[in-house]
């Protein structure tokens, strides 16, 4: 740091950041590194989405028009792998980085060179992953959830490099939540007690207890696959002792707490959100704490409803279908106190305000599909058909990436020190909204018809409700290259933002001025 | 932050010990699943050589079906001699199966039984099984393993119908076969 030229006069030596590309490589600021997830994962978003993109092109119409049935295997299976790993993890951690010292007052992330160790795994982490691509045989071709034996002795050459990938993704994110809880339990400025925090950081606790949790067991899942393909275990095979349906037990005692993973930042960030836009103080904020603490506990115990079918005894069907719906209770408080916030509040529909209220309307649907999905017999029904994957993307889209979408736009300000374009940003929500319930709504109803997931063709009975699935897509994949215009756009200029752009925004990121210097609450503000 | 700062080093090495603890969990759970199968009899599983006898059940019959699958690969004859037996609950009964290899090389074999519905699984005994060895077959060696069982008398009553269904894997590569020197050299 020696070497930076001190070009702002006499402000004894000014920290700013050092020049270059090294600055990106070396940085241990927490607002750099938030940057570089954000970006990061942005760039997985694309590409995560131009997989979808091949695989709503192949849907288009019955038949097999575009891509061979091998190669749509492995971009059903990539997408999935990306949207989860690469674009909405790391988009949070991206939030978490910038903002939590922001909102509790430290002047950074407890350990700030870890914290860059754990983003620079991430770009390895998928070079690694998405090179399977070009290999022969084939990248990982087996979904996102890689069940054994599919993904142990009929996998393509390549999964010892996804195995590989998954580890140092694995890695990146218990690091980023040890550093998470650190930060949280270590950092609070004076005054700062648990309950007065933020609900973002609260839900971000929580979460990175989760990820601490399920991580390592993901962590151990691909090892015993890595053991059996390679140093002849028998974990997961059948033939030597092992049993194919262990693997789904540990993936998904992993899995299912993933899922609120990748939902309770957003709950969070949304949670900030609805009061500012509503200018009233949240409705419920314990209740809101405890729902969260809740909802991570049941993630627990409910794994087995992604293995109704695998013959489960009808006591463990009952309990896992009665603790999954239990699950509804918490979460239907959550909407309750969003709703009740906006109840008689003075309500203005910025870009953040839409994309939360589009979140808590359409995560909604999605929760009561999945409710559909935890009665175990109508499971036997609905499963892996169309009627799963459009309930996953409604919690997932309008859930996790609206929650992302809200958090830019209401943080833009904040993070550029510019507006951003009101009416683009508008319409890029308008947008988004159309082309997203264009694309999974009417995968509801070919799902119930019987149309399966992960198969290139279907029955000519479900043209139609395709066609508008992809077109859907379509405009929804094409307008995301718009919101990389609007932030661009604001990054370059627009109006100057005041330090707290939106009245009734409450928290101490709106103390500090607009763009946020580099370095903040260097001494400790005091928190009444 | 107060005027000494909370150190992080006793946080985050607790932090990582629970990292280190749920990585073990994960393994932990292979084990932990084979006794919950075990004990409460999901999943087919079928328990160890049983050692007891029984009092038999005269007054109640229970039809036992055989299925014999090669899994993927497999080229073996594997079937029973009869697709299925009725026994009264309490006695020892026997079926036969054959396996042979077509191949000209020797292999290596095991079978893994499952009971189906899964639910009765506690309740077949087995006293003698081809499953609790391998099969190791010359070329065109064919053999008759006998498979000894008992239902138990406490069979929920409203199960009237078993399936045993063995699934044989091909293991040459884990187990080398040991060759045999052909019986008699002039043929």
């Amino acid at each position: 740091m020696s070497a930076v030229i001190d070009d702002h006069g006499h402000e004894g030596h000014a920290h700013g950041p050092a020049k270059g590309l090294m600055r990106w490589v070396l940085t241990t600021n927490h607002k750099d590194i938030g940057t570089l997830y954000l970006w990061f994962s942005f760039c997985m978003f694309l590409l995560g989405g131009s997989f979808a993109m091949v695989i709503r092109a192949e849907l288009f119409q019955p038949g097999l028009q575009i891509v061979e049935p091998a190669f749509f295997n492995q971009m059903t299976t990539m997408h999935g792998l990306v949207m989860v790993f690469g674009a909405v993890m790391p988009a949070f951690v991206g939030l978490a980085n910038w903002m939590i010292p922001l909102m509790i007052g430290a002047p950074d992330m407890a350990l700030p060179r870890m914290n860059n160790f754990s983003f620079w795994l991430l770009p390895a982490a998928f070079l690694l992953l998405v090179s399977t691509l070009f290999t022969p045989g084939g990248g990982p071709n087996f979904g996102w959830t890689f069940y054994a034996p599919l993904s142990t002795t009929y996998a393509p050459e390549s999964v010892t490099y996804f195995i590989f990938a998954i580890h140092l993704m694995g890695i990146s994110s218990i690091m980023g939540a040890i550093n998470v809880v650190a930060t949280i339990l270590n950092l609070r400025a004076p005054g700062m007690t648990l309950m007065k925090m933020p609900l973002f950081v609260w839900t971000w606790l929580i979460t990175a207890f989760l990820l601490i949790a399920v991580m390592p067991v993901l962590a151990g899942c691909v090892t015993m696959m890595l053991m059996d393909i390679h140093f002849h275990t028998s974990f997961f095979s059948a033939a030597g002792g092992g049993d194919p349906v262990l693997f789904q037990h540990v993936f998904w005692f992993f899995g299912h707490p993933e899922v609120y993973i990748m939902i309770l930042p957003a709950f969070g960030a949304v949670s900030s959100i609805i009061p500012a836009f509503s200018r009233k103080p949240l409705f419920g904020y314990t209740s809101m704490v405890y729902a969260t603490a809740s909802i991570a506990f049941l993630s627990f115990i409910v794994w087995a409803h992604h293995m109704f079918v695998v013959g489960i005894p009808l006591v463990g069907e009952l309990f896992f279908m009665y603790a999954t719906m239990l699950i509804a209770v918490p979460t239907g408080v959550k909407v309750f106190n969003w709703v009740s916030t906006m109840w008689q509040g003075e309500l203005t529909f910025e870009t953040p305000m839409l994309f939360a209220v589009a979140f808590v309307i359409l995560f909604t649907i999605g929760g009561f599909s999945g409710l559909m999905l935890a009665i175990a017999p109508a499971d036997f029904q609905y499963q892996d058909t169309y009627f799963v994957v459009a309930h996953f993307h409604y919690v997932l889209v309008p859930g996790a990436i609206f929650g992302i979408f809200a958090s830019a736009y209401y943080w833009l300000p904040k993070w550029t020190g510019h507006m951003y374009d009101e009416t683009l940003g508008k319409l890029h929500f308008w947008l988004s909204f159309i082309g997203m319930n264009m694309a999974f709504f009417p995968m509801h109803f070919v799902g119930l018809a019987g149309m399966p997931r992960r198969v290139p063709d279907y029955n000519l009975q479900f043209a139609d409700f395709n066609m508008v699935s992809s077109i859907g897509a379509f405009t929804f994949g094409a307008t995301q290259i718009f919101f990389l215009f609007i932030v661009i756009k604001t990054i370059r200029g627009g109006p100057p933002a005041p330090a707290k752009p939106w009245d009734g925004a409450e928290g101490l990121e709106w103390t500090v001025p607009s763009p946020a210097p580099y370095h903040t609450f260097v001494t400790p503000p005091e928190v009444k | 932050m107060s005027d000494t700062p909370r150190p992080n080093k006793p946080l985050v090495t607790r932090l990582l010990i629970l990292v280190v603890a749920m990585f073990a969990f994960g393994f932990a759970l292979v084990p932990l699943y084979d006794v919950m199968c075990k004990a409460l009899g999901i999943n087919g599983k079928t328990g160890d050589q049983y050692t007891q006898t029984q009092q038999v059940d005269d007054s109640r019959q229970v039809r036992v079906q055989f299925l014999a699958t090669n899994n993927a690969d497999m080229t073996w004859g594997f079937f029973p001699k009869a697709q299925e037996l009725t026994v009264h609950p309490g006695a020892v009964s026997e079926m036969l199966f054959v396996a042979q290899n077509p191949t000209d090389k020797p292999m290596t074999a095991q079978a893994i039984p499952s009971i189906s519905p899964s639910t009765a699984a506690v309740y077949f005994h087995k006293t003698e099984c081809f499953c609790f060895t391998q099969q190791m077959l010359q070329p065109g060696e064919r053999i008759e393993m006998p498979v000894r069982f008992i239902v138990d008398r406490d069979l929920p009553k409203d199960v009237k119908h078993l399936t045993l269904a063995y699934t044989l894997f091909d293991i040459t590569a884990r187990m080398p076969p040991v060759i045999r020197p052909v019986a008699a050299s002039g043929g």
